[in-house]
């Protein structure tokens, strides 16, 4: 669709120049787009309409067209697992945003009061983003479980009573998900407003200091707001991580006890292949897609817009 | 920033004491599973029991490692990882430095270059970022079929490139916006073409982005699961695979350490990346998307 | 743009199919095996067909995929599908045989199975399974039963308990154990091992017919019925002989707890006593076994099998000798004394197996004659993985929620054969 209205206006923007060589580079950039247009139009558009056609079938084991209409959404939304699933992304991805950016704004403005050995805590705060939950998974699981990881570390050390025990708990295995993914992402955050921090020009501060304000109120009303487009970034980063997140539930409580701690893209994942529900698990697909879109459209409207003033 | 306060009165003093602990207490939580994952691969086997996750190993040993590099049995193949190591390797490689080059020529267009509707291209481009990739497993699956792709190495680093152009696109453009437009319009006018400008002006300022492309495109490549294992077979699998089915198998008597060992070596390549070029990757990272 | 759209949905199935009748055929006298016997006694055993194979002169290409049992190799398996380059040979068990028949995939063995006489050295159950539309698709590797009670005898003694033949025998021999300060029951907190234990329950208080009415045929009447709801009361009762900390724990684990002296017993297949053997215990000595209780007279089966894609040329032979060498007895035995299954060919010379194995042959050839012989829900041999997941879910939600009536499971049972159908 797009492909062809941008197609149809070779000549627009070639100018004046008609020699050969002028006309091969009047075309030159859109050639060399070209190809990732239709690479995005194929694998991401056609693969979403290809998903959206399935959630009309029944398809089962392997992909098939007998269509249904929109009997399976119908059976997503009379599906209890997919509503523990969906208001756990809402528990999980909310909580994971929040804390992130909290613990991220602290330990970039504790980091930025010249610190001995910044750069080594840096590097700490930032490695997990550099690990998968296929390497971490089996840790994490030893450190939550109560028998053998931290809980019985600390009953070991002589404080009998002391409970952690969120890993096995049908209402609390979803904040463990949570506590997982903010050791993952928090540094990376840390470090987006580290960076933040540092290109705030000095003569606002000086200025807030000369008026008399306390550290605190300075962050508070002169630092914070400045750093309002990196907690944008941040957020859409950090959503778009909490939507995808799928390694972490695998590795870390296999979406259990029961189905307490499921996510929308392992109840995709498990109807989809497991279950040979390729309909059903479609049409979840398609949901959160609904659900990227919702966040994405802020970001890409704010991103043009932005584009326009510069 | 400049806001600390030199003043060494007791109280200043306490705060600075408070400052670093906070700093230290959260420097101990992002370590800790690392902590326990090199403590445990360096441990005999017979030290590994419920309880003692965290504490040093009494009688430290390579041999783990050495089995996970190169015995530990995955199925009826008993060479390691070390194999699938660089199986992973020859599929990064290659991904990671196309993905880049084309991210980088599509944000010059895109920046540029403008036409009608390069907002509206970049805005399409950039939803390829946020696909949930479980949903697209099949799909490319079928894809790799016709191209007569499907289990091969070049398969793989199709499907690489084609999810990971979305990610080098935004870097680069977002960067390359900030790039001073009326250098491209000089050079333009003296007559330079679309690929010397490129050469000339923007590949030279681009170092910070490249760094930027470079490791979240490897990081995520390396640490890719789903595609590796869905896309290969028995002679492409990446080093994740192999991780996963010697850390996934639940049968017999297990071996924690050499499990540990496996995973510190699938992460060491990104690991070192971080620390040697953490430093570079946000500072190129701030410097493009964020301001933006 | 739009005939794209519309030719795109209505070519991928064609397209798939044709595409697998012609690329597998590249390589040449080998077979490409997806499987996910991955650990080390497992892969060994495997291995005897791999030395098989290669003694013929046929190559082997290993393909293995840990996780999930065999959930992340299913995957694998469709997506290759997909791509019209499926592997010659894939573990695949049960239903999903008819399913992957059924999309034509899958190639027929009836040339070997006739030279080698299968009809009269398979079990009929066992045949039954192997065959798609009158033709054999599969290969059979073993037998395993479900409805086994593992325990430690020291446990046992220190408790002053008998191994329990009846579920109330289980209940007191269990407080006994507790006090004596033991877990009494091991179990691991997933969905599969929770319907494991369910289906063994099912099978005592409701005997054989009723699972099969129940678990096989999916009768919603039978699946809402007083008798259902007395077996989800009892299966939940059992959450008192487990420990707090199970929830996500691998079964390997569980029954290394009774290995340890940690845990009393286990209910669980007899994949387990790979465990015990791989901690070189012996049977009937070292650690006990015994059905499931109540269910002395029932044999819940779950086979494992290769089923063989279709293929060409060449790599037809060798998956051909595939299929052959797979019940071959140096195999047969060799990979079920590693797996603690039975062969499945009954005419083995069983001297080698141990008492639990013989007795497993024996109940599998009593029940099957007097009836009692029945495939097992939760390992994916009675209903289609759909169901299945379905009946998953509603089990381990309900063993692992804190309030809910075993009539209301009963009733999101009904629902969940019916919505699933």
């Amino acid at each position: 669709m797009s492909l062809s209205r941008w197609a149809a206006k070779p000549a627009a923007a070639s100018g004046s120049r008609r020699s050969p060589s002028g006309l091969l580079q009047a075309w030159l950039p859109k050639l060399v787009l070209a190809p990732s247009i239709a690479i995005s139009l194929f694998f991401v558009y056609g693969f979403m309409l290809w998903t959206f056609i399935l959630s009309l079938t029944g398809s089962r084991m392997l992909p098939s067209y007998d269509f249904v209409g929109f009997a399976q959404y119908a059976r997503l939304m009379a599906n209890d697992r997919w509503w523990v699933a969906s208001s756990n992304l809402v528990i999980f991805g909310g909580l994971f945003v929040a804390i992130c950016l909290a613990l991220g704004l602290l330990l970039a403005i504790l980091l930025d009061q010249r610190i001995r050995q910044e750069g080594a805590l840096r590097t700490v705060y930032l490695y997990p983003m550099a690990l998968s939950f296929i390497v971490t998974g089996v840790v994490w699981k030893w450190l939550l479980n109560p028998g053998l990881g931290i809980q019985a570390m600390v009953r070991g050390w002589g404080f009998e009573n002391f409970r952690f025990d969120w890993l096995v708990d049908p209402d609390m295995a979803v904040y463990t998900l949570v506590i997982a993914a903010v050791w993952q992402a928090s540094g990376f955050v840390m470090a987006l407003f580290l960076a933040g921090l540092r290109g705030i020009d000095d003569s606002i501060l000086k200025a807030a200091q000369l008026d008399g304000a306390s550290l605190p109120s300075i962050y508070w009303r002169v630092v914070i707001p400045c750093l309002r487009p990196v907690v944008f970034s941040a957020v859409m980063i950090l959503s778009h991580i909490a939507i995808k997140s799928f390694d972490l539930v695998v590795a870390l409580t296999g979406g259990g006890p029961g189905y307490a701690s499921d996510l929308p893209a392992t109840f995709m994942y498990a109807h989809a292949f497991t279950r040979a529900q390729i309909g059903l698990g479609s049409a979840s697909a398609m949901l959160m897609l609904g659900g990227v879109l919702a966040i994405l459209i802020p970001y890409l409207y704010s991103e043009l817009r932005n584009r326009r003033h510069g | 920033m400049d806001n600390v306060i030199r003043r060494r009165t007791l109280g200043a003093r306490l705060g600075r004491a408070a400052l670093y602990a906070t700093l230290l207490l959260a420097a101990l939580f992002y370590l800790l599973p690392l902590a326990v994952m090199l403590m445990t691969s360096v441990k005999p086997l017979a030290e590994i029991t419920p309880g003692t996750l965290l504490s040093l190993p009494r009688d430290p040993t390579l041999a783990p490692w050495a089995k996970a590099w190169g015995e530990a049995c995955t199925g009826m193949r008993c060479e390691g990882v070390g194999v699938y190591f660089f199986n992973s390797i020859a599929i990064v490689v290659p991904a990671v430095l196309i993905s880049t080059l084309i991210g980088a020529l599509n944000g010059y267009v895109l920046t540029k270059w403008r036409f009608k509707g390069s907002e509206l291209v970049f805005a399409l481009m950039l939803f390829g970022c946020f696909i949930p990739f479980q949903v697209v497993l099949l799909p490319m699956a079928q894809t790799l079929g016709w191209l007569g792709l499907s289990t091969s190495r070049a398969g793989l680093i199709l499907v690489h490139v084609v999810f990971g152009i979305a990610f080098t696109t935004l870097f680069f453009r977002n960067f390359y916006v900030a790039v001073p437009t009326e250098l491209v319009s000089a050079a333009k006018l003296d007559g330079a073409g679309f690929l010397r400008i490129f050469w000339r002006i923007l590949l030279p300022v681009s170092a910070p982005i490249i760094v930027v492309s470079v490791i979240w495109q490897f990081t995520q490549i390396w640490n890719d699961f789903l595609f590796g294992v869905a896309f290969s077979a028995h002679n492409s699998q990446p080093v994740t695979v192999a991780l996963n089915n010697l850390v996934n198998t639940s049968t017999g008597a297990r071996e924690y350490n050499v499990d540990m060992a496996a995973a510190m070596i699938a992460a060491l390549p990104t690991l070192i990346v971080y620390v040697l070029a953490g430093k570079y990757f946000v500072r190129g990272l701030t410097a493009g998307s964020v301001k933006g | 743009m739009m005939s794209f759209n519309i030719s795109f949905p209505k070519t991928a199935l064609a397209t798939t199919l044709a595409a697998s009748l012609t690329l597998s055929a590249a390589q040449a006298a080998e077979v490409e095996v997806l499987h996910w016997w991955t650990s080390g006694g497992e892969a060994r055993a495997a291995n005897v067909l791999k030395e098989l194979m290669e003694a013929e002169g046929y190559g082997w290409e290993d393909f293995a995929v840990a996780g999930g049992g065999g959930e992340t190799a299913m995957t694998v398996l469709k997506s290759r599908a997909m791509s019209g380059n499926p592997p010659s040979a894939a573990q695949i068990k049960g239903p999903e045989i008819q399913e992957w028949g059924e999309l034509g995939l899958l190639g027929e063995l009836d040339e070997v199975a006739e030279a080698e006489g299968w009809d009269d050295l398979l079990p009929p159950t066992v045949a039954e399974i192997m065959r798609h539309d009158g033709s054999y698709v599969a290969v059979p590797v073993n037998v395993h039963r479900v409805n086994w009670l593992w325990a430690n005898p020291e446990v046992l003694e220190a408790a002053g308990v008998e191994m329990p033949t009846t579920l109330d025998e289980l209940f007191s021999a269990g407080e006994a154990i507790r006090e004596a300060g033991f877990i009494p029951l091991a179990h691991g907190g997933q969905a599969w091992q929770d319907a494991t234990i369910f289906e063994s329950v099912l099978l005592a208080t409701g005997g054989s017919e009723f699972y099969q009415q129940a678990l096989v045929d999916l009768d919603p009447e039978a699946l809402g019925s007083e008798r259902m709801v007395e077996a989800l009361e009892t299966f939940k009762r059992l959450r008192e002989l487990m420990d707090d900390d199970m929830s996500g724990r691998d079964w390997n684990i569980a029954t290394s707890m009774v290995i340890n002296g940690d845990a009393g017993m286990q209910l669980m297949g007899d994949w387990a006593k790979g465990e015990f053997t791989a901690a070189e215990l012996t049977a009937g000595e070292d650690y006990l076994c015994a059905a499931a209780p109540g269910t002395q007279d029932a044999f819940t089966f779950n086979i494992d099998s290769l089923a063989m894609f279709r293929v060409e040329g060449e790599e037809r032979d060798a998956q051909h000798a595939l299929a052959r060498l797979a019940l071959e007895p140096t195999f047969q035995e060799a990979f079920n004394l590693a797996k603690g299954s039975i062969p499945a060919r009954p005419d083995l010379d069983m001297s080698e197996f141990d008492q639990c194995a013989q007795q497993s042959l024996d109940d599998f050839q009593r029940t099957a004659d007097e009836g009692g012989l029945v495939p097992s829900m939760a390992h994916g041999m009675a209903v289609r993985a759909d169901v299945q997941g379905a009946i998953f879910d509603v089990v381990t939600n309900y063993f692992n929620a804190r309030d809910m009536a075993a009539e209301e499971a009963a009733r999101r049972m009904v629902n969940a054969a019916q919505a699933a159908l």
